[in-house]
């Protein structure tokens, strides 16, 4: 089971956690023009990256914050959390 | 009955205290401190069962842990157990234990035939034979071989026991008491590190039990005793036996198994009979030390052939001897300590050495204690059947590739010593890559990759002082990192015998003429001609030659098995050990009982279970319930005889009629409140938001990015920044995390706040034509006219002092409104509305009836909303605004969703008007067409429609909107049905929506 730190709580184990996916898709503005390629790769692409990669977590059975998580995908390691207000540096 | 085998003396048993207990229905007595091996070795019983293929008798081979054999079938309190390890299980007073894998008994086994037809039972037998013909396997070949095969029986009783889980965090976690784990456990907690040592046997000491060394001017075990009473006091040290560390997990969590009650004729009450232990350690030092490897030859199965460690243990431990005429049979030093153990206790025996000349201080010893030693010499064969009678010797080349000529000498007993394999299973779960320490032939743990460190003999260090010494400062070492104390501990003076080298033997070759059954995996009956066979056929990795000759796959995870295995595939194959590697290792280490890993959470302990405040009203009327997620609803409620069919007809036809109250307080709730409220509902809400007066409550739909509906449900305006969302029951937790994820991450800037509400609020739905006049009579002081509170319409009440929000909201399709109070009210409430209504004719309804009126009345629920189908599909496309942009909008562009032809919600009838349609059927266009039938559409939901009396359903049908009048056939293969029907609009009551707004 994951250790992960959550930048509000501290270190908790992984059941108090729900994995969220890729966090460096970002979501296409509302209401502005997208093409279908574009919109397809938000929505389904995704890369099954082994290695480092940054992904969301929620803290649902403690305080229900998102936070991004860096973690090697083959691993477990994690090497950097941060809040949801707070921006990646690939 | 007289232990004949038991010493005069000596043994840490407790002599006074007499244990009796049953094997096989007889009784027998031991001491307390026996295990049940050692009482039935006392008592001079060697056959303990029969073994998985071949039926072949079984004795006992070690005394722990690595036992391959003596596994039992255990009766204690009422319940049985299987697969239990004699040699682990402790004695206790009425302990009764019986063979497995024997039929009709032990000593007289039907399956042994097996053993002579092993020559038709060769490696993959059971993958080569029973695969034709393919439908004798479920009738003929299963059933027999399960008869045949398996080790115990697993009880169908419910298991009474208590098993508890407990999570812990510590800085060193130590996994073994032996020489390495008390030393650095006591390093470790000198620095006032938070020590947990774990010992998997019910003493404390591990080899110092019976080694014969001196520390610090003490015997071992007097040093261990010593250690272990000092950390016994210290406050931050944990020190538990009979707890066996099994796992090793991701980000140093492990987990250990505690055994508190299997030692005991029965489980104080109040106390669980295990503990499971979930422990994330800061570092983790493995000692788990080593197990004696057995070396190969003829007959090596046959019961009485056992390690030779095993053999002085069961002297020193338990004062009982193994045989009165043992044959020692070593390639290094430490069958000489088992003889002398012997010697020392009247006993002579005869040692094989298969090292030519070696020299040592040992051998010296056992040379001037007069025992008889052959060098060079090897045991070929043991003779014998449900015992060892004798052995077939011989002299050995030293190239160890020819046998000279073969004697037999008498024997009770062998005693093998292969040399030693380290215990790496914790390390290479943690993801430590192994690597091969050719002078010990064996693997030992190479880079950690987790925070993990193995000492003394389970990293191959096999002399005390250097493990002794290396396990001192790696636990002050690690502990001082984190308490940064530096305490020494003063290394203790250490006396013990030196040791040659071992001979780097282990297996006897075959005397021509002779075809004996080599076993190298005792457990599951494989020997070597299995893997000559394997490697012949063409299997080269070694993981694949584990799975075809299933070496290794038994419960005992080849403990006593691998390396002589991988010794033999590199033989053949003419590698070296090292590129032919060895097997994966995981956990657990040693079986793990069920109830322990499902702990507390049984029956209905395994998950929390919801109850509406209203539920002890529901349980006084006859509520039937149903399991709605975690929530109890009621689905009717029963009157007289009554059936599920009838009751639910009577709930749904008098909300038609007069008027019925519901208990809606499952439904998820949110409370969303800040100036940007409005502007997140329209961002989610397919439909529009902005404009949506105080006082008002509106339907929306919500969708995935992917254009999927997520959920629905009304929202209510309860001020300016106020609003109060409903969701459905199965979705409220999924919606709420929804929402957070796009305020914490998309929209941060949207001044919102969201928090669950569901268990605040008691709720109930008052519906029927006659509902209006229940709520004038609940709320005097409130305006409830058609004008006072219209459809969609919200206000405040008082309920008789109560605070309550009234919603003009319907599901049900009838005049409706949605009562919702603090949940501490919410049973008063029921009461009151109850009691009010009775003059109206008011019936309390259930989920069933819920379902009638929603399905009739074409509204969608969770069987349509089902993950699969976007707004279209459900009709509910009229919601979606075309001026605004919404989560998952630009997906209902796609190509797919945007079909002409694409599946649409409709009704469905039976021509007949009588056959009800079975949920999950499939709508064909021709019932006799060829399969695969093409498929149109699948029933959603079906009722018995109470306003017009005949069976209606609801399905999602291809092409639904070209389809309405047409025909086509139900078909459910599974209920062997096919229906004639016809296509109706879904809406099959009050199409209009003329009634919720009357």
């Amino acid at each position: 089971m994951l250790y992960i730190k959550c930048p509000h709580c501290g270190m908790r184990s992984q059941n108090e956690f729900s994995y969220g996916g890729d966090a460096t898709i970002k979501r296409p503005e509302l209401g502005k023009e997208i093409s279908d390629q574009d919109w397809d790769n938000f929505v389904y692409n995704r890369k099954s990256l082994r290695g480092k990669h940054w992904e969301l977590w929620q803290h649902i059975s403690g305080c229900r914050q998102w936070i991004k998580v860096e973690r090697d995908t083959a691993t477990h390691e994690i090497f950097n959390t941060l809040k949801a207000n707070e921006e990646i540096s690939l | 009955m007289t232990q004949n085998f038991r010493l005069e003396s000596g043994g840490l048993i407790n002599r006074s205290k007499k244990i009796s207990f049953k094997f096989n229905g007889k009784n027998y007595f031991g001491y307390e401190g026996d295990t049940l091996a050692s009482a039935l070795i006392a008592n001079g019983v060697h056959l303990i069962g029969r073994s998985f293929k071949y039926h072949r008798p079984r004795g006992f081979f070690g005394a722990g842990v690595d036992e391959p054999y003596a596994i039992v079938q255990l009766y204690r309190n009422g319940e049985t157990e299987p697969n239990i390890k004699a040699t682990e299980q402790e004695l206790f007073e009425g302990l009764e234990a019986k063979s497995v894998n024997c039929w009709p008994s032990v000593n007289f086994d039907v399956g042994a035939i097996n053993n002579f037809l092993k020559i038709f039972l060769p490696a993959g037998f059971y993958y080569k034979t029973f695969m034709w013909p393919k439908s004798f396997w479920y009738k003929i070949y299963e059933p027999f071989i399960r008869k045949a095969a398996g080790l115990g029986t697993a009880s169908i009783k419910h298991d009474k026991e208590r098993y508890e889980h407990k999570y812990e965090y510590c800085d060193l976690l130590i996994t073994g008491s032996g020489p390495s784990g008390l030393a650095s456990a006591y390093s470790a907690a000198k620095n006032g590190a938070k020590v947990i040592l774990a010992e998997d046997k019910s003493r404390f000491g591990g080899t110092l039990l019976t080694s014969d060394v001196n520390i610090g001017n003490q015997s071992g075990k007097e040093w261990a005793d010593s250690i272990v009473s000092e950390l016994k006091e210290m406050s931050n040290v944990t020190i538990k036996n009979r707890s066996q560390v099994f796992g090793y997990y991701d980000h140093n969590m492990l987990v250990m198994s505690e055994r508190i009650s299997d030692h005991l004729p029965k489980t104080k009450k109040y106390h669980p009979k295990q503990k499971l232990w979930y422990i994330r350690a800061k570092e983790v030092l493995i000692s788990s030390g080593s197990i004696e490897r057995p070396i190969v030859f003829g007959n090596n199965d046959t019961p009485g052939v056992m390690l030779s460690s095993a053999a002085k243990e069961y002297m020193k431990v338990y004062g009982v001897l193994v045989g009165k005429k043992p044959l020692v049979f070593t390639n290094n030093d430490s069958g000489y300590e088992t003889a002398i153990e012997f010697k020392k206790n009247g006993i002579n025996p005869i040692i094989l050495d298969t090292r030519k000349e070696p020299r040592s201080e040992i051998i010296d010893e056992a040379k001037n204690m007069n025992i008889n030693i052959k060098n060079s010499y090897v045991v070929v064969a043991a003779q014998g059947y449900k015992k060892v009678k004798s052995a077939d010797i011989a002299k050995i080349s030293d190239d160890k590739e020819k046998l000279g000529s073969i004697e037999n000498i008498d024997c009770d007993c062998i005693c093998v010593s292969g040399f030693w394999t380290p215990t790496i299973h914790l390390a290479s779960q943690s993801g430590n890559k192994t690597k091969f320490k050719e002078e010990i032939d064996a693997f030992v743990p190479g880079i950690s990759k987790q925070n993990e460190k193995t000492l003394g003999a389970a990293n191959g260090i096999f002399t005390l002082e250097e493990t002794l010494k290396d396990s001192f400062e790696q636990g002050n070492r690690l502990s001082k990192k984190i308490t940064n104390n530096d305490n020494k501990v003063s290394f203790p003076n250490v006396v013990e015998k030196k040791s040659a080298v071992h001979d780097k033997f282990w297996c006897v070759p075959l005397p021509k003429g002779k075809n004996y059954k080599r076993f190298l995996d005792f457990q599951n009956d494989v020997a070597v001609s299995d893997i000559e066979i394997a490697l012949k056929e063409g299997y080269r990795s070694i993981e694949h030659v584990k799975r075809y000759t299933t070496l290794g796959m038994a419960t005992d995870q080849g403990k006593t098995s691998n390396l002589n295995g991988l010794q033999l595939v590199s033989k053949i194959e003419n590698k070296v050990v090292p590129a032919v590697g060895h097997t994966t290792f995981r956990p657990p280490y040693t079986p793990v009982s069920i109830g322990a890993i499902v702990g507390r959470e049984v029956g209905k302990h395994s998950k929390p279970t919801r109850k509406s405040p209203m539920h002890s009203w529901h349980e006084k009327n006859n509520a039937v319930f149903v399991d709605a997620g975690v929530w109890l609803r009621p689905r009717y409620y029963k009157r007289g005889d009554e059936n599920l069919f009838e009751a639910s007809k009577r709930e749904a036809k008098n909300v038609r009629t007069n008027v019925g109250v519901c208990d809606v307080t499952t439904l998820g709730k949110i409370d969303i409140k800040g100036p940007d409220a409005a502007e997140l509902l329209n961002r989610v809400y397919t439909n529009a938001w902005l404009k949506l007066p105080v006082g008002k409550a509106r339907y929306g739909v919500m969708l995935r990015e992917d254009g999927i509906v997520m959920d629905d449900g009304t929202t209510t305006r309860i001020s300016e920044n106020h609003y109060h969302m409903t969701t459905t029951t199965a979705q409220a937790a999924n919606v709420l995390s929804h929402l957070e994820y796009y305020l914490q991450l998309v929209w941060p800037e949207l001044n919102v706040n969201v928090v669950s509400t569901t268990e605040q609020w008691a709720g109930a739905a008052i519906a029927g034509p006659k509902s209006r006049d229940v709520l004038k009579k609940l709320f005097p002081k409130s305006d409830v006219t058609n004008e006072g509170l219209p459809f969609m319409g919200y206000i405040e009440g008082d309920l008789f002092g109560v605070k309550a929000k009234i919603f003009r909201i319907s599901f049900s399709g009838e005049l409706a409104y949605e009562v919702n109070v603090e949940s501490d009210y919410g049973y008063y409430m029921w009461e009151k509305i109850i009691e009010i209504g009775e003059e109206f004719g008011i019936q309390p309804y259930g989920t069933e009836a819920l379902s009638t009126l929603r399905i009739e009345m074409g509204h969608v629920a969770g069987s349509e909303l089902d993950g699969r189908t976007i707004p279209y599909d459900n009709s509910l496309e009229g919601l979606l605004s075309k001026k605004k942009d919404f989560i998952g909008k630009r997906s209902l562009t796609r190509k797919a969703f945007a079909a002409e032809d694409r599946q649409k919600i409709v009704g469905v009838v039976p021509l007949d008007k009588k056959t009800s349609i079975p949920e999950g059927s499939h709508l064909v266009k021709d019932s006799n067409a060829p399969l695969p039938n093409p498929k149109l559409g699948y029933i959603s939901a079906s009722c018995w429609s109470v306003e017009h009396d005949n069976p209606f359903s609801l399905a999602i049908l291809k092409d639904g909107k070209n389809m309405i009048g047409k025909k086509l056939f139900v078909m459910s293969p599974l209920k062997n049905k096919v229906i004639p029907v016809e296509i109706v609009s879904s809406h099959y009551v009050d199409p209009k929506g003329e009634r919720v707004r009357s």
